[in-house]
């Protein structure tokens, strides 16, 4: 490896953790809900509280089905072919989400009302 | 010593190679849909294919490699993928052949940092893309992991290319 190289690589290197440090340390707290947007339009708000069962349906088909069990959401199924959605962890924390590209599903976690104005704030 | 090495490319029946390559590039994409690589994250893969791609890159010449790498994805998409695939990769394989060109063109690198690049912002494409068609841009918030999981994976594809470079780039 050359001498550029090395540089190259360490600052880059050097970059991605400060960003991920960055991204990951700050206000990762316990979310309160979720909100499941279908096509970028609203399709639904959940409690995380409560343990549920939320098919998400596109045209009278239901195409998704989201569980959400002892404070965290999980995609349990999908009827597109490659799955990536349900083969996805759980999503618990303010801020993660869960996509399903193919049918443009996208659940996302919410943190309580006063959470959220601190976030508008900043 | 003299050994005399048989020039692949150099010939008048450059299509043919660039043929070849491309049926290389995709059982590379084939083999890779066999692997379950599932990380609880979307989207991290190994990006082996990228390994013909600099070899092309580095060896024939840019069209050439550009060529490949686009009809590669227009293919392995719809042998392996779906209409969404192929946006997505395209989006990512165009994004970090650019980048990657850019890179190599600066003459201040080598395989390593080059194919690093090409890794990170295939993902960095991809995400943009999967942010557009869902019209959500938290999915951001995987960006961190797919970065750094980007530099692993091009790491990796760089130190394969390189040698792969360093056993037959003179054949070119």
């Amino acid at each position: 490896m050359k001498k550029n190289d090395r540089i190259f690589l360490s600052i880059v290197f050097g970059i991605l953790l400060v960003i991920a440090a960055v991204f990951y340390l700050t206000g990762k707290s316990n979310g309160a809900k979720v909100q499941i947007t279908v096509d970028g339009v609203l399709y639904g708000t959940y409690s995380l509280d409560e343990n549920q069962e939320i098919p998400i349906e596109t045209d009278g088909v239901i195409t998704n089905i989201l569980i959400i069990k002892d404070g965290m959401a999980d995609m349990t199924e999908a009827d597109c072919p490659d799955k990536l959605c349900v083969h996805q962890r759980a999503i618990s924390k303010t801020g993660e989400t869960i996509v399903c590209l193919p049918n443009k599903v996208v659940v996302e976690v919410l943190g309580s009302e006063e959470s959220e104005l601190d976030s508008v704030a900043k | 010593m003299e050994v005399k090495k048989v020039s692949w490319i150099r010939l008048r029946n450059k299509v043919a190679y660039l043929g070849i390559f491309l049926a290389l590039a995709l059982i590379c994409s084939y083999v890779e849909s066999l692997i379950p690589f599932y990380f609880g994250i979307p989207g991290v893969k190994l990006g082996l294919t990228n390994v013909v791609i600099v070899l092309l890159l580095y060896c024939v010449g840019t069209k050439e490699a550009f060529c490949v790498s686009v009809l590669r994805i227009v293919l392995a998409g719809f042998l392996f993928g779906n209409m969404f695939s192929i946006l997505y990769s395209l989006a990512g394989g165009v994004l970090s052949f650019l980048v990657m060109v850019l890179l190599k063109r600066t003459g201040k690198f080598s395989v390593l940092p080059v194919s690093v690049s090409g890794g990170i912002f295939h993902n960095i494409g991809q995400i943009a893309v999967a942010a557009l068609v869902v019209e959500n841009y938290n999915i951001f918030y995987y960006l961190p992991v797919l970065l750094i999981a980007g530099f692993v994976t091009g790491f990796l594809i760089g130190i394969a290319a390189k040698e792969t470079i360093v056993r037959v780039g003179d054949r070119f």
